[in-house]
């Protein structure tokens, strides 16, 4: 008999009060216990909704079934067919507005907590099983990825899954990508992600670090020189995105990407980091995704007595995932909606005083669908602050555009693929924040997965004509 | 894991290093740089490339010791290593085309400056090199510099060596004596790449600063090495670090490079502890 409760078993959190103080992971996860009784919850439906709002399509109503029974380790085998990355999803997947809004329990009451369940069963698993994924038999054929963010792991993943010699080449000095550098420890500890690289080092993907793929190395030189015979581009997105109002290179002005590098990859959050950041005391954070909220509450956690995220929509149109709010709200994050900064005002020592914005109402549906936002005349006020950090999106990279050759990029600079992240290149692929401009991590990942089949089509077709 | 196969210390605070990194030294050209960490829980900082040699792999960084990451990567010696050692980053200086150039170098900025002055005598132009030091004990690579000079001046802020004065004397008298030059390339301090190009602005002569801005990635991720050139945002990581010397607005470039300034003082200190040794 399911368990018919409305509701979403709740899932254990340090106090907003506490935590909002310390870098420790915000939520616990589900017991056994819990987990076995949210579980009981899924109808278990013949046409499985739930599968069509996942980008990597894991089977979603099987996986829960096997937790229900208890049998976790099963439920994660479920799952590890198609998702490289459970441990990350389950924490990081916008999953109110994929598979949880798609669940037949949502209409009437609370969906299953698929989110909850995955993040439950991968937790389980590393904690529990000491089995390495076995190596695929070799295939005999290269391939490399670039990036070692999700979209770069899921491809490599998929590709020796499938028995191919695969190396990721990330530019940084640790691999993961935006998971390392941008998303807070205090949202997915580093440790799940290293064990996650560690899972595809075991599968024999080789990571070579150091590696600025466009100046260390091109892509002609990776499939002319190092016998790669197809190339997938995961670098993910770039340079960040400022507004191009005065007192923007003020000093305590950060961009979001910059105070989450700072942060998370060069761990300033720690005493003894060798890396500085200023630690504000009144923090104003312009934007409404999830890379606001992140920045938001890391600069509460380094000491920050006020924090404001300025947004100049209004709260129905945040990008961010509902969860993130509510913990930012409840941390005491302060959110200024359908408000604008014109300037950021010097103070002493170039360093930012005040942030003076405009207040806006929402106007008509713009090009994305949501109501643009205009300003209001004469609603010219100040905010006090001393630091403001933008997340307001980023552009691609330049890097790899400029240096591979009859590679096609949008006017914005985002690599032109189709759906199976086929470029304009033959034996090159590309997919993530790279073609997309900034998403979320399971739609890179879905990018990945889609790429790496393509990656293996193409290369076997090729050496059949051969 | 990069090796150390040569270190020499030019003057007190300033060392020469040559590493090990071969896929850095195939394709590194003047004007561009690296990014290292000196050891597991190092900051990341960029140095420019100051020589390469792509037969033996290897890549020269000349440095000068201001905080705690330099004074750590100082005490490393000959068959030591480097955690990291990623590059060659950013554009590359341009030279192409160029028959009479005056390269201007400040202070460890020459380290920057001279392999653009052997690359433009190297390609047969006409080089007038312009160097200056606070004194005497601060010099390093006169001899190199004069090598692959048509015209060398030395000076010096006292006097002690050369002619006293600053670059800005030196390259004023150059330019009154007639020489018309295609381009003037400055690398030095801040201050003296703007009072160069405020000088070269007067006579209409194109003007090529360095900048060497706070990075991070240096990947062109994070934006900290913004700064602004003919009224817009640019970043030195994949924009430059070339940028045209009369567009820079070096009033911001210099208060964000302070921003962090205690910081490295104190870190400096803590490292200089840790090693049992004075501060300088």
């Amino acid at each position: 008999m399911p368990n018919m409760s409305l509701k979403k078993n709740p899932m254990p959190a340090q106090e907003a009060d506490v935590r909002n103080k310390n870098f420790y992971e915000v939520t616990f996860g589900y017991t056994a216990e819990t987990a076995i009784d949210e579980a009981k919850r899924c109808l278990n439906c013949k046409n499985k909704p739930c599968m069509g709002g996942c980008p990597v399509r894991i089977h979603i109503p099987e996986f829960i079934q096997k937790v229900a029974e208890g049998a976790f380790e099963e439920a994660y085998h479920i799952i590890q067919q198609t998702s490289s990355l459970p441990a990350v999803c389950g924490r990081v997947c916008p999953q109110e507005t994929q598979c949880e809004q798609k669940c037949v329990r949502g209409i009437k009451g609370e969906p299953v907590a698929i989110g909850r369940l995955e993040r439950f069963v991968a937790d389980w698993h590393n904690a529990n099983s000491c089995d390495l994924p076995t190596k695929a038999e070799p295939n005999g054929h290269k391939a490399a990825v670039i990036g070692s963010g999700p979209a770069g792991l899921t491809c490599a993943g998929d590709l020796a899954k499938r028995g191919y010699d695969v190396t990721i080449f990330e530019a940084l000095h640790l691999a993961g990508g935006v998971l390392v550098y941008g998303i807070p420890e205090f949202r997915l500890p580093k440790a799940i992600v290293q064990k996650e690289i560690d899972n595809l080092k075991a599968l024999g993907v080789k990571v070579e670090t150091n590696m600025v793929i466009g100046r260390v190395l091109s892509i002609d030189e990776l499939m002319d020189e190092y016998g790669f015979e197809a190339v997938f581009i995961g670098s993910g997105a770039g340079l960040p995105r400022f507004m191009n109002i005065p007192g923007e290179n003020l000093k305590s002005v950060y961009s979001a990407n910059e105070f989450l590098t700072r942060v998370n990859l060069m761990k300033a959050y720690k005493d003894d980091s060798r890396t500085p950041v200023l630690h504000a005391k009144k923090v104003c954070v312009v934007g409404g995704g999830n890379v606001a909220m992140d920045a938001a509450r890391s600069a509460k956690r380094l000491g920050a007595e006020e924090v404001t995220i300025v947004y100049r929509r209004s709260r129905a149109e945040l990008p961010a995932r509902a969860e993130e709010v509510e913990h930012a709200e409840e941390e005491g994050i302060v959110f200024k909606f359908l408000t604008n900064p014109t300037a950021i005002v010097e103070g002493e020592n170039g360093m930012v005083a005040g942030m003076t914005c405009v207040e806006m109402e929402l106007g008509e549906p713009d090009a994305s669908g949501r109501r643009r936002p205009v300003v209001k005349e004469g609603s010219e006020f100040n905010i006090e602050c001393d630091a403001v950090i933008m997340a307001l999106g980023t552009s691609p990279n330049p890097l790899i555009k400029n240096t591979t050759k009859g590679l096609e990029t949008q006017k914005w600079g985002g690599i032109i693929a189709d759906e199976h992240g086929q470029t304009s290149r033959e034996g090159v692929f590309a997919g993530g924040d790279a073609v997309t401009g900034a998403a979320t991590v399971i739609l890179a990942m879905g990018a990945g997965k889609a790429a790496a089949e393509a990656m293996d089509e193409y290369i076997r077709s090729k050496n059949q004509t051969k | 894991m990069y090796k150390i196969v040569k270190k020499r210390e030019l003057n007190p605070t300033v060392t020469l290093m040559e590493v090990d990194a071969p896929f850095v030294a195939r394709k590194a050209e003047p004007g561009q740089f690296i990014i290292l960490r000196v050891d597991e829980e190092g900051e990341r900082i960029p140095l420019t490339v100051a020589d390469f040699d792509r037969e033996k792999g290897t890549v020269t960084i000349i440095f000068q010791i201001v905080g705690g990451t330099t004074e750590r990567l100082n005490h490393l010696n000959e068959g030591e290593y480097i955690q990291d050692f990623v590059g060659p980053l950013g554009e590359p200086s341009h030279t192409e085309g160029l028959k009479k150039v005056a390269v201007v170098g400040g202070g460890v900025g020459c380290a920057i400056a001279y392999p653009v002055a052997k690359k433009l005598h190297e390609q047969g132009a006409e080089v007038h090199s312009v160097v200056g030091f606070r004194n005497k004990d601060l010099v390093i690579l006169e001899e190199e510099f004069s090598a692959v000079s048509n015209v060398f001046k030395m000076m010096t802020d006292d006097g002690s060596y050369g002619e006293k004065g600053l670059v800005t004397d030196a390259l004023k008298a150059l330019i009154e004596a007639g020489n018309s030059y295609d381009e003037v390339i400055a690398i030095g301090p801040v201050v003296m790449m703007k009072f160069v190009s405020l000088l070269t602005k007067q006579y209409g002569i194109k003007t090529v600063v360095s900048m060497n801005p706070i990075m991070i990635d240096g990947t062109g991720m994070c934006g900290c090495c913004r700064l602004t050139v003919a009224g817009k945002t640019r970043f030195a990581c994949v924009d430059g670090p070339d940028f045209d010397g009369h567009e820079v607005d070096y009033d911001e470039i210099l208060k964000r490079a302070s921003t962090y300034k205690e910081f490295e003082a104190k870190e400096r200190e803590k490292a200089c502890n840790l090693f049992k040794k004075e501060v300088r």
